[in-house]
């Protein structure tokens, strides 16, 4: 067991994988000599070499039209965009081709690959290197999408997105990428795609957050138990397909939830899930689901990014008017 | 400072060996044995009938929209002739000939142009990929194919097939990009056939030739004309064999025409005039090499007409066989496969859904019928 940052447990992940399977390759932008403008790739290049770890020209749809390429010749590529900001250059590709390759071909060809992204605001970047914009690949059909949320999730869910047969969007929340340290064992693990989990028990209101936001819920959480709130947190992780089973279970035990992404809330994943858990979990329900998100505007130059950003104290606030609410 | 220049004019190369008499040019003709010569003919002649069937078709209403390809028959075989069967083909939406010419079933692109999902089978022997619609958007994965062939030290070539609209996509310019640095065995094969929709060659680009889009890539771009079935072999056996032998990729540009519509929802009356496509017709593929076969006594009226005889009688089982198909092809069901390997939860309820509504629906029918 060692301690790792989120990192380190992703790049301990595509060591590993990359160990265990020849099909694994991973390509971008700085991916190689560089190891990755946030040194996520270091030592790969050494340990496997330029045939695997490839560094490409600048160009994201090429990163994502090879990656299907690759894919469909019978390889494992894991492709990475530099920033999800600038994903919308491939964004054709993954959504005219990856998502549909297997269904296009009735099952001949398919297009098992991961597009890592990190994403989200937080790290005073510049413009475009701090979006959430899940929605987009949420919304396609035949795509995959998982955020992990701390460094021990973080290594296993990229273990099971690499091996799974199908194409997976993988967010990366980069204002958890060495925010703070976790065991992460030594021998490998995976974590089942499509399954959130619960991370911590409670009766009175279901919190539900994935990415970089659930170490602020978990803070709001800790918030409301110093007031006698027992709030049940669930992270996500996979945020399509969503695991609708963990999410009513919850809801209905508690009869109130929240959920929290600091995408726009117009159109995004708490929408959905609220639309869902109202259509399964009405008669459940003693208050109005709530959503604590970002707002409707571009993130802001990150003078003002706090700002933007959900906070325990805006959950914490929502949860109070929530449990004050009575149906 | 100095002002030099410091990479000296390129050029282009052309290419044509016959010309529309039927003659040809014996010292560039490639090696072709009468099988091979007359193959070549009877399968362009065989994708002309069968273009001619769909359209008729589709104009009764029992085909959807489609991308006719007469006219461009010989930019299509003469390429996929090149090819070994484990070479890769990535074809966009109007490459009929050349996939025929593969082992595509007839019967299989009736059932997908009649709007069946089911049609867009591929056999696990051919390495084709499906039909790709966004123009210009498939030579990435043929790079991408081409770079896994070169990792695995595999031996085959990937030819990836466009038309003139796509190289002013960025797509284009990056797969030809990624191709030249990585040194991947593919093959561009672009089709020039001189219109995207209404918007001609001309206003796609300022450039003399589209080839020479290669030369920008450091990579080899040859002119053929497209007409020509020999000079398009040639050229392709050329490329290939150079993919195949680690010398990386090329650029063909195929001079051809569209003597149809670009797709049956189109009206070329719009923006074409009749008397370029009359001239056009004159060049056209078939007719040429049609005469270069007659005097070499390889063809005659007799045997062109057991050919036609052959080739309809085959059009007309397919259709025959994928009209009666398509009538057991009642599941709507099927609209949900093969989106992942594994069906989410939520897509099984709805695939459900769908059943209940559909069974609903049915009763009611049913009920209303025994009123």
């Amino acid at each position: 067991m060692a301690e790792l940052t989120m990192i380190e447990a992703l790049n301990k992940a595509l060591h590993e994988a990359m160990e265990a399977d020849d099909r694994v390759l991973v390509l971008g932008e700085d991916v190689g000599v560089d190891g990755g403008i946030f040194r996520l790739t270091q030592g790969l290049i050494e340990s496997f070499g330029e045939e695997r770890v490839i560094d490409t020209p600048l160009a994201e749809s090429a990163i994502a039209g090879m990656a299907i390429g690759l894919a469909i010749y019978g390889l494992r590529p894991v492709a990475e965009m530099q920033f999800s900001g600038f994903s919308y250059l491939a964004f054709n590709q993954l959504e005219a081709h990856a998502a549909r390759m297997r269904w296009r071909s009735q099952g001949r060809f398919s297009a098992p690959m991961v597009v890592r992204m990190p994403y989200g605001a937080g790290v005073r970047a510049l413009e475009h290197h701090s979006e959430s914009r899940e929605a987009y690949y949420a919304h396609t059909p035949g795509l995959k999408l998982v955020v992990p949320s701390g460094p021990r999730n973080a290594r296993a869910l990229l273990a099971s997105a690499i091996e799974d047969p199908d194409p997976v969007i993988f967010f990366e929340p980069k204002a958890l990428y060495r925010s703070f340290r976790e065991e992460v064992p030594d021998d490998p693990e995976s974590l089942a795609l499509g399954k959130a989990r619960v991370v911590r028990e409670g009766s009175d209101i279901t919190l539900i957050a994935y990415g970089a936001m659930l170490p602020r819920t978990i803070e709001a959480a800790d918030s409301l138990a110093s007031d006698g709130v027992e709030a049940e947190v669930i992270d996500l992780m996979t945020i399509s397909p969503i695991d609708d089973a963990t999410l009513e279970e919850s809801v209905r035990k508690c009869g109130r939830a929240i959920i929290v992404h600091e995408a726009p809330g117009s159109f995004g994943p708490a929408g959905e899930i609220i639309a869902r858990l109202v259509e399964t979990s009405f008669y459940h329900l003693e208050a109005p689901l709530r959503r604590v998100t970002g707002f409707d505007i571009h993130v802001p130059y990150f003078a003002r990014e706090q700002a933007y950003l959900p906070d325990a104290d805006r959950i914490v606030a929502v949860a109070r008017e929530t449990l004050d609410a009575r149906a | 400072m100095p002002r030099m220049t410091i990479k000296p004019n390129t050029q282009v190369d052309y290419l044509g060996i016959l010309d529309e008499a039927g003659e040809i040019d014996e010292d560039r003709m490639p090696e072709l044995d009468d099988e091979q010569l007359t193959g070549f003919y009877r399968a362009m002649l065989r994708a002309r009938r069968f273009d001619e069937r769909l359209l008729n078709l589709q104009r009764q209403g029992k085909l959807g929209t489609f991308a006719p390809v007469k006219g461009q028959e010989a930019a299509q075989i003469g390429s996929v002739a090149a090819l070994r069967d484990s070479d890769w083909v990535v074809p966009s939406y109007r490459e009929t000939a050349a996939l025929l010419w593969r082992g595509t079933p007839m019967q299989g692109l009736f059932t997908l142009l009649a709007g069946y999902n089911e049609g867009g089978q591929i056999a696990d022997t051919q390495n084709d990929l499906p039909q790709s619609i966004p123009v210009g958007t498939q030579p990435l994965h043929a790079m991408g194919i081409a770079h896994g062939i070169r990792y695995r030290a595999d031996d085959a070539v990937v030819v990836s097939y466009f038309g003139d609209g796509a190289t002013s996509q960025g797509d284009f310019h990056e797969a030809m990009n990624f191709a030249s640095v990585f040194r991947s065995p593919v093959v561009f094969l672009c089709q020039n056939n001189q219109w995207a929709i209404s918007v001609p060659r001309d206003r796609q680009t300022r450039s003399a030739t589209l080839a020479q889009k290669a030369l920008a890539y450091d990579m080899p771009g040859i002119q053929v004309d497209g007409n020509d079935v020999f000079a398009v072999y040639a050229a392709t056996c050329e490329a290939v064999e150079r993919a195949r032998d680690g010398g990386g990729p090329t650029l063909i540009e195929c001079v051809t025409y569209r003597l149809e519509v670009h797709t049956t929802a189109d009206d070329p009356t719009r923006y074409r005039d009749e008397e370029e496509v009359e001239k056009w017709e004159k060049r056209e593929p078939l007719l040429r090499l049609r005469r270069y076969l007659e005097s070499l006594d390889l063809l005659d009226e007799e045997k062109i007409e057991a050919l036609e005889n052959d080739i309809k009688q085959e059009i007309e089982e397919a259709w025959k066989a994928a009209s009666a198909d398509m009538e057991q092809l009642t599941d709507p069901g099927v609209m949900f496969d093969h989106l992942f390997a594994q069906e989410p939860p939520r897509l099984t309820e709805q695939r459900e859904a769908l059943q209940k509504w559909d069974a609903a629906k049915q009763r009611r029918r049913d009920d209303e019928e025994t009123q």
